[in-house]
């Protein structure tokens, strides 16, 4: 596996092998299908499209669904206004969506469509929206498509009365299902309202009824979006990602953010129902204090199996700053911890935390690839492996033992309907993780080291 | 109202005209059955295609496993094509003991790139390429942006051949181009009867040999079909492109015969190596028993060995005897069954074959980016109109080689021979369905979801996209791009493996658990308020 990758690290300027990133559309597409009766819109050539509800589909196991503007020569020529003005009546007239949510490619950014014009001029049908974004595929990461699809529905939707509706906002930021509705099981439990936004739970987590329907009864739906303006407080998940949509909702409507990280391990919990107990000034109850005292049980329990491990993470910052930090909680040195993403602030934030916990000799990095993490592992290994499924690669040629977290996860199922957020989702991680490495020291014990009781 | 107009009646006036002639209900007339096809996508529909890039990188250059496929673009195009479709590959002394199809290259373009030009960030990137891999071949496959920004990517080819003495060819597969995966096909055809095809001298070391072009080796299919081949005394010159490798390619003139599995992707290549070298192609299709016997046999009619002959009866027999029970008992499992199937460049064609075996009917069929011949056989391409899309796509145009050109038939022997089996000649999908089934070009998910509804088969195959809501719909669903991630599917264990995935599809336990006990039982025993007891 990977025989290709030579040891002998050399720098490289231009060439990416094995990306740790995808590009902005897809990311678009996913905040849009978190939205209720949305069509997300590919404003490109059609393999796009096809591409991204591709490796959605994989992911979740769902169908994802989204039209195309399916742009020719002719259209990258004089420019895809026609093909957006089609695309939209046939979307309206054969797939009925309360909104279209359109997002550009490379093409159309390359060409410079102008899609406020576009939408501007658009005879709609009545009571129906088209919003959009610009998600120019050479900038950033899908990371940066899925807050600027965000922005775009803020842009377009949100609106002050004047009246507050008493609720707190809450971004969950680029998780699954499963997280999204452990991140509200956790609101409920603190006494807050809120709106979630955007919100695939319900989407693509949807259950086997034996009736298919374009759109399900979950996502953030229009009137909420709107009443984001009338909210008391947001609270954004995942530092990275949600910088750009809180300063935009509190520039617009003067509605305050606490930015958070995503709350992957006991810590980023804690300050996430701090955040929530700022909010509702609730107790917090029995109920999540009794799973935050079984997680550290569980801790304390498992960690001379975890203790001095040596751990590479790799996938999205706010995941892999998450998972960083349940790292340490567990005595695992996160040896290696890199992003595909191109933001130094993952770096800054990364090494904050390795100083807190005193880790040295750690290699942080964002906008790397695998490949380059998979030659620093063949110069000082590993123990542990934690990220997306390309990670498999790497694990399968240098024998490391492998948890998947992240996205994609395409060789893998239920994964989307668990959390990994939360207490909750912290005990399962631990779980993965233990059983990761104590599966190996038992694959590895001779008969007379192997352990019945550990 | 007949299928085809309950579908079509809930389309509005513009998209009716347009679809109305991709969709065809067959009717039992002596006449030959038209449908439109490889024209352009209508926005907004919800198609299934994708684009030029994909037919080009993903399809036809991205299984060669001693080429470095460096995708010249943002990262997206390379990332979704990587490691995603099921060519499988091993490194052999083809490849040099290298195998590239686990690798992604990208020259992930930036901003800047985008502004002032992307081709130096693409040479630095093939200087890093081969300063730590060290490919024989380098291939550089364009997507959007790079034929709007002028790159020139072949100019880079060159240069990287000059610079290091191997082989390097850029494709223009900007994902626009065309109307689907369809021209992408084309052009990385061109590429490699231009650049690779010939430039060979391995003589096969057997006196019969062929090509086997358009397999993919998804899940294993070609390696099955090589191991029977190979029984019976065949020798596989080069499989385009699955498993395959640039140093085998440029031999594959020296074969005997070119076997041509998916028509569509490869059928240019088999028309040009027909006109260059005189290579006859034949048409093939190793899924299903019946089909293989078939295939097998016609190979050897084409050779006229009896030796060969003789041989293929045996393998023929052998691999029957081993595979009978279980065919057996997966047919009484199967027959009766309806099926609809949307998938590849001869697939909708191939597998009913396949279908068949098992007592399978298919009631719905059609192809993403297939043509018209696809459909209504070759004799229909010269009524086939050039529009703006397709004549963009560059028709390469090959001379008989005065030195290699030879011709095993004349042209009296070759019709005579026609008369028995497909060479250079493939009659399309529509002469195997019936009266009343339906055959949809460019399908789209309104119309899938709607045919599901009126038509009802009890399982449809088609790809990823679909699969889920076709199967939330409660009819069993496989993905017949992917196989679900099982295989091979073709020759005599692939149909057996079919066989057993279709059957555990069809009666997984799970199937019973759908509808909730409450939902079937009376909500709640009780007294009715003021009657009696």
């Amino acid at each position: 596996m990977l025989d290709l990758t030579g040891k002998e690290v050399k720098e490289r300027r231009a060439l990416r092998v094995n990306p740790c990133k995808t590009c902005q559309p897809v990311g678009a597409m996913y905040a849009a299908l978190g939205v209720k009766r949305c069509m997300p819109h590919s404003h490109g050539s059609q393999g796009c499209c096809s591409y991204h509800r591709t490796v959605l589909s994989r992911h979740f196991k769902e169908p994802a669904i989204a039209s195309s503007s399916s742009f020719t020569e002719g259209a990258s020529v004089f420019g895809g206004r026609s093909n957006i003005n089609t695309a939209v009546k046939n979307v309206f007239d054969m797939y009925d969506p309360d909104i279209i949510a359109v997002h550009t490619t490379c093409l159309s950014e390359t060409i410079g469509d102008d899609l406020i014009s576009y939408i501007m001029d658009m005879d709609l049908p009545e009571g129906k929206t088209v919003v959009h974004c610009n998600t120019p595929s050479y900038v950033g990461s899908h990371i940066n498509g899925f807050f600027n699809m965000m922005m775009g529905f803020m842009n377009y939707l949100t609106k002050k009365t004047g009246t507050s509706n008493g609720k707190a906002a809450i971004f969950p930021g680029w998780v699954n299902p499963g997280d999204i509705r452990e991140i509200k099981r956790i609101a409920i439990a603190m006494g807050v309202p809120y709106i979630m936004f955007p919100d695939q739970s319900g989407v693509l987590d949807a259950p086997m009824t034996g009736k298919y329907e374009y759109y399900t009864n979950g996502g953030t739906t229009l009137p909420e979006i709107a009443a984001l303006g009338d909210t008391d407080q947001l609270i954004a998940l995942g530092e990275i990602t949600n910088i750009e949509p809180a300063e935009l909702l509190q520039k617009k409507w003067k509605v305050p953010y606490a930015l958070l990280p995503m709350p992957v391990g006991v810590a980023y919990t804690d300050v996430y129902i701090m955040a929530l107990q700022k909010f509702s000034k609730q107790e917090v109850p029995y109920e999540l204090e009794e799973q935050r005292g079984q997680l550290v049980d569980l801790l304390l329990d498992s960690h001379p199996y975890t203790s001095g491990k040596k751990a590479a993470i790799f996938g999205d910052p706010d995941v892999v700053i998450g998972l960083t930090s349940l790292c340490l909680e567990a005595d695992i040195i996160p040896q290696y911890v890199i992003t595909g993403t191109p933001k130094e602030e993952f770096t800054r934030k990364v090494n904050a935390l390795l100083t807190q916990y005193n880790a040295e000799g750690c290699t942080v990095k964002a906008n790397a690839d695998l490949f380059e993490l998979h030659q620093w592992i063949k110069n000082e290994p590993v123990d542990l492996l934690i990220g997306s499924t390309y990670g498999k690669q790497i694990a399968k040629a240098e024998d490391i033992p492998f948890v998947r977290a992240g996205f994609p996860v395409l060789d893998r199922y239920a994964g989307t309907l668990l959390p990994i957020v939360g207490y909750t989702g912290a005990i399962r991680l631990v779980e993965k993780i233990t059983e990761a490495l104590m599966d190996r020291q038992d694959r590895d014990a001779a008969d007379e080291d192997f352990e019945i009781v550990m | 109202m007949n299928e085809k107009n309950k579908l079509l009646d809930k389309y509005s006036a513009k998209v009716y005209k347009n679809r109305k002639d991709h969709i065809l209900q067959l009717e039992a007339v002596d006449e030959a059955q038209s449908i439109a096809a490889n024209t352009r996508a209508i926005p907004g529909v919800m198609t299934a295609r994708g684009c030029c890039y994909a037919g080009c990188k993903g399809v036809v250059v991205g299984p060669l496993k001693d080429v470095c496929v460096i995708t010249h673009g943002p990262i997206g195009c390379g990332f979704y094509s990587w490691g995603t479709r099921r060519n499988k590959a091993k490194a052999d002394e083809d490849s040099g003991g290298k195998n590239f199809v686990p690798y992604c290259f990208s020259s992930d373009m930036q901003e800047s790139d985008i502004v002032f030009g992307g081709e130096k960030k693409l040479e630095k990137a093939i200087d890093e390429a081969m300063e730590l891999f060290d490919p024989s071949c380098i291939m550089i496959c364009s997507t959007c942006p790079i034929g709007l920004i002028g790159d020139d990517v072949q100019a880079v080819a060159r240069r990287t051949e000059e610079k290091y003495g191997i082989k390097a060819i850029g494709y223009s597969c900007e994902g626009y181009k065309g109307v689907s995966q369809s021209a992408g096909h084309h052009i990385a055809n061109n590429g490699l009867m231009r650049d690779i095809i010939g430039t060979g001298d391995k003589a096969p070391a057997k006196k019969v040999s062929v090509n086997i072009l358009g397999e993919y080796n998804i899940g294993g299919d070609g390696w099955e079909q090589e191991r029977i081949l190979k029984r019976c005394g065949i020798e596989v010159v080069s499989m385009f492109t699955g498993d395959g490798s640039v140093s085998a390619l440029k031999n594959a003139h020296l074969a005997g015969l070119n076997l041509v599995m998916c028509h569509r992707s490869i059928n240019y290549i088999a028309e040009m190596m027909k006109t260059k070298y005189g290579t006859d192609w034949l048409k093939v299709n190793f899924i299903g028993v019946g089909a293989t016997c078939k295939s097998l046999r016609d190979i050897a009619k084409y050779f006229n060995d009896p030796e060969l002959t003789q041989r293929v009866e045996d393998v023929i027999a052998d691999e029957l005897s081993l595979i009978y029970d279980d065919i057996a008992y997966y047919k009484s499992r199967l027959t009766g069954k309806t099926a609809g199937i949307f998938s590849g460049g001869s697939r909708s064609h191939h597998y009913q074959v396949l279908l068949s075996d098992f007592g399978i009917e298919t009631v719905i069929a059609g192809y993403e980016f297939a043509h018209r011949d696809d459909y209504e056989g070759r004799d229909i391409i010269p009524e086939i109109k050039e529009d703006a899309d397709n004549k963009n796509i560059e028709t390469i145009t090959v001379e008989a080689d005065p030195e290699r050109f030879h011709e095993k038939y004349t042209e009296e022997e070759r019709a005579a021979l026609r008369r028995e089996i497909e060479v250079d000649a493939y009659a399309g999908l529509i002469p195997e369905m019936d009266p009343g089934d339906l055959v949809v070009d460019d399908y789209n998910h309104f119309e899938t979801d709607e045919l599901i509804k009126s038509v009802k088969p009890d399982i449809f195959f088609s790809g990823i996209k679909d699969k889920y809501s076709i199967q939330k719909a409660g009819v069993t669903s496989r993905q017949m791009h992917s196989y679900d991630y099982s295989g091979p599917y073709a020759g005599f264990r692939g149909a057996v493996n079919f066989g057993r995935d279709v059957t555990i599809a069809l009666y997984t336990n799970a199937w019973a658990l759908v509808t909730p006990p409450w939902k079937s039982e009376p909500m709640l025993v009780g007294t009715l308020a003021g009657g009696d007891k």
